[in-house]
C-alpha cells in the first residue's frame, strides 16, 4: 500500500456516530479513521445505512450521537464561515450524479468556482473544460445534462466534485446503474485520481468487484447487526475476516469471468489495487477485473 | 434517543402498533392533528427561512443568482400572458353582462363600467392571475424543486453550502413578485375593455361614456389596492409551490404529489387571504 499511515493525521475520522433515519436507529458506534491518499471503501448490503452514514460524512445530517471530523476539524461545530471553509476541503459524487439539470455541463462544473473563487470567467471555464477532459468528457462542455448516458453523468459529476482541487473525495456508488465496462472504468479513474493527485477517496458501495478493485481498506456495515462489523484490507478480509463478511463478498459477486492480472510497464510497480486484486482472485470463486489493475510509475 | 430504546426493545412492534393504533377513529384523529400541526411548523419554519434569505438579499449577503432571477422572469412572465389575458376578459364580459343585468332594472346601466372597473382592478384581475399563475407557475415551481430534491440536486447544492432559499425560492419569489403586479394590470385592462361589449352592444351604453365612467371609477385607492392583493397572492402561490417541492419525498410519485399539493395549497391561500384583505381594507375604509 501506497498511503501515508504512519506521520499524516486522519483526513477524516468518524467517532462513536449514531446513524438514524428520523426515530429509527440504522448503525451506531460507527468509530474509523481515513488516512491521506487512502481509498477507503464502505461496504454494505443494500439497506445497511452506506448512503445514510454518507450524509452525517458530508454535512447534510448533523449527528445526534457522535462526530465527524475532517482533517482534524469538526464539520459541525464553528461558525458557519469556519463550516463552509471545511466543505470546500471535500468533493462529493452522488449516487444519481445529481448534476444541476437546468444547466449545462460546463456550468455545472463551473458553479463551485463561481461560488467559492475570485477567478474569472475565462479561468472558470478554462478549468472546468479541464476537468471535464480529466474524467473523459472533454466535448460535453455544452450539453445538457439531459442529453447524457448514465456513465458521462456520473463522470460529469466527479468532475464538478474535483472543480475545486478537493483533497478529499466522497463517491456514493458510483457503479450502480452503469454497465460492467462503464463501472470498471469509473474504478480504474479513482485510482487514477488517487495516485495522480493525491485524493483521498471515501467510496460507498455495494459492488463487491469495484470495492476489491480499488480498495485500500475495506469497512464493512451489517444490517443485523447494526453496526461495522471489519475493517481491514481487502487482503485480510478475505484471508482472515469474519464468516459474515466472506459470505457477503461470495454472495455479492458480480458475473463475470475470472480474469489475470495484466502488468505491463517502465518499471512495473503494482499499487493497492493490483494487490487487492490479486487477493481476491486467491479467494475461490472471486472475479478480478483487468481494469481494477494499476501500474505505477 | 427515547426512540432509540424503544426500537431496541422491539424492533418490529412498531409497524403492529401503528396498524392497530390506526383503527381507532379517535387516535386516527389525534394523528391528522399531531401531522397538521408538524406540517404548520414547517410552513411556519420555511416562511422565516424565506424572510432571513431576503434579508440577506436586502443586505448583499444573498447567495441568488441574477442569471437564474432572469431565467425564471422568462418562464413565468411571457408565457401566463396569453391565459391571464384570455381569462379575464371572459371574467370582465360576465361581469357587465350579469351586473347590467341587474342595473338595467333600475335605469343605471351607466354605472355597468364602475361595477367592472371597481370589481376587475380592485379584486378580480388579482384573484384570477393569481389562481391562473397558481395552476402554470405554482405547479411547475413545486414539480421543478421535487423533481431536484429526489434528484440530489438540493444535497448537491447544500454540501457546497449554498442554501437551497437563496438559490431557488428566491429567484422563483422575486421574478412572480416582479412579475405577477404587470401580469395584473394588463389583465385588469383587458377586463374593463372587455366589460365594454355587452355594455354598448346588449345595455345600449356608449363607449365613450362607458370609458369615461371608467376612468373616473379606477381611483388610486383602488389601484394600489389591486396591485397590493396581486403580489401578495403571486408572493403565497409562489411560497407554497416551493415549500411543498422542498419538503417534497425522494422518488417520482412524491413528485406528482407535491405538484398537486403545491396548486391547492397556494389556491387556499389565495383564497383566504383575499378574503382576509378585503375585510381588512373595508374595515379601515378604503
Amino acid at each position: 500500500m501506497n498511503i501515508e499511515t504512519a506521520a499524516a493525521p486522519p483526513v477524516v475520522q468518524v467517532q462513536g456516530l449514531m446513524v438514524s433515519h428520523g426515530d429509527q436507529v440504522v448503525l451506531r458506534d460507527i468509530s474509523f479513521e481515513i488516512q491521506p491518499r487512502e481509498v477507503f471503501v464502505i461496504l454494505g448490503a443494500s439497506g445497511s445505512g452506506k448512503s445514510s452514514l454518507l450524509r452525517y460524512l458530508i454535512g447534510l445530517q448533523p449527528p445526534t450521537v457522535g462526530h465527524v471530523l475532517i482533517e482534524g476539524r469538526d464539520l459541525y461545530a464553528g461558525t458557519d464561515a469556519e463550516q463552509q471553509q471545511l466543505r470546500r476541503r471535500f468533493g462529493v459524487m452522488f449516487q444519481a450524479g445529481a448534476l444541476w439539470s437546468a444547466m449545462s455541463v460546463g456550468e455545472n462544473v463551473m458553479l463551485p468556482l463561481q461560488m467559492f473563487t475570485q477567478h474569472r470567467r475565462a479561468e472558470r471555464e478554462r478549468r472546468a473544460h479541464h476537468k471535464l477532459a480529466l474524467v473523459g468528457l472533454g466535448d460535453a462542455f455544452d450539453l445538457m445534462p439531459a442529453e447524457l448516458s448514465g456513465g458521462m453523468r456520473k463522470r460529469a459529476a466527479l468532475a464538478r466534485a474535483l472543480s475545486l482541487d478537493p483533497p478529499l473525495l466522497f463517491l456514493d456508488e458510483p457503479g450502480s446503474g452503469l454497465d460492467p465496462l462503464n463501472a470498471t472504468k469509473l474504478d480504474a479513474l479513482v485510482l487514477q485520481l488517487r495516485n495522480e493527485l493525491a485524493t483521498t477517496v471515501v467510496m460507498v458501495t455495494h459492488d463487491i468487484d469495484s470495492a476489491l478493485g480499488v480498495a485500500d481498506r475495506l469497512l464493512f456495515l451489517d444490517e443485523t447487526e447494526q453496526t461495522m462489523t471489519a475493517l481491514d484490507t481487502p487482503q485480510a478480509l478475505l484471508q482472515h475476516g469474519p464468516q459474515r463478511v466472506l459470505d457477503f463478498l461470495r454472495r455479492g459477486r458480480r458475473d463475470l469471468p475470472l480474469a489475470g492480472v495484466g502488468v505491463d510497464g517502465a518499471d512495473g510497480r503494482v499499487v493497492a489495487a493490483a494487490a487487492a486484486a490479486a487477493a481476491a482472485a486467491e479467494v475461490e470463486g472471486l472475479p478480478l477485473r483487468p481494469a481494477a489493475v494499476q501500474v505505477g510509475s | 434517543m427515547r426512540a432509540y430504546v424503544k426500537l431496541e426493545i422491539n424492533p418490529s412492534a412498531g409497524p403492529a402498533l401503528r396498524a392497530s393504533a390506526a383503527e381507532s377513529p379517535l387516535v386516527r384523529l389525534g394523528m391528522r392533528v399531531q401531522a397538521a400541526a408538524r406540517e404548520s411548523m414547517q410552513t411556519a419554519g420555511f416562511i422565516g427561512e424565506v424572510l432571513l434569505a431576503s434579508l440577506r438579499l436586502l443586505r448583499g449577503k444573498s447567495g441568488m443568482r441574477g442569471v437564474d432571477l432572469w431565467r425564471q422572469i422568462d418562464q413565468t412572465g411571457p408565457l401566463s400572458i396569453p391565459i391571464v389575458a384570455l381569462t379575464c376578459s371572459l371574467v370582465g364580459l360576465m361581469l357587465a353582462y350579469m351586473g347590467g343585468s341587474q342595473l338595467d332594472r333600475m335605469g343605471a346601466q351607466v354605472y355597468i363600467a364602475d361595477v367592472v372597473t371597481v370589481g376587475m382592478v380592485r379584486e378580480l384581475a388579482g384573484l384570477m392571475t393569481g389562481m391562473i399563475l397558481a395552476g402554470r407557475v405554482g405547479s411547475a415551481y413545486a414539480a421543478q424543486i421535487a423533481t431536484m430534491k429526489a434528484g440530489e440536486e438540493i444535497d448537491a447544492l447544500r454540501v457546497l453550502g449554498v442554501d437551497p432559499i437563496d438559490h431557488l425560492v428566491m429567484p422563483r419569489l422575486l421574478a412572480l413578485v416582479i412579475v405577477a403586479p404587470l401580469i395584473m394590470a394588463y389583465a385588469g385592462t383587458l377586463g374593463v375593455l372587455a366589460g365594454l361589449v355587452p355594455a354598448t352592444l346588449v345595455y345600449g351604453v356608449s363607449a365613450s361614456e362607458y370609458l369615461h365612467r371608467a376612468v373616473q371609477a379606477l381611483t388610486w385607492t383602488h389601484l394600489w389596492i389591486g396591485l397590493f392583493k396581486g403580489t401578495l397572492y403571486a408572493a403565497l402561490l409562489s411560497l407554497a409551490g416551493c415549500r411543498e417541492g422542498l419538503y417534497a419525498g425522494r422518488n417520482a410519485q412524491a413528485v406528482g404529489q407535491a405538484t398537486t399539493a403545491g396548486v391547492v395549497k397556494g389556491l387556499v391561500w389565495i383564497i383566504t387571504a383575499a378574503c382576509g384583505t378585503t375585510v381588512v381594507f373595508q374595515s379601515l375604509g378604503f
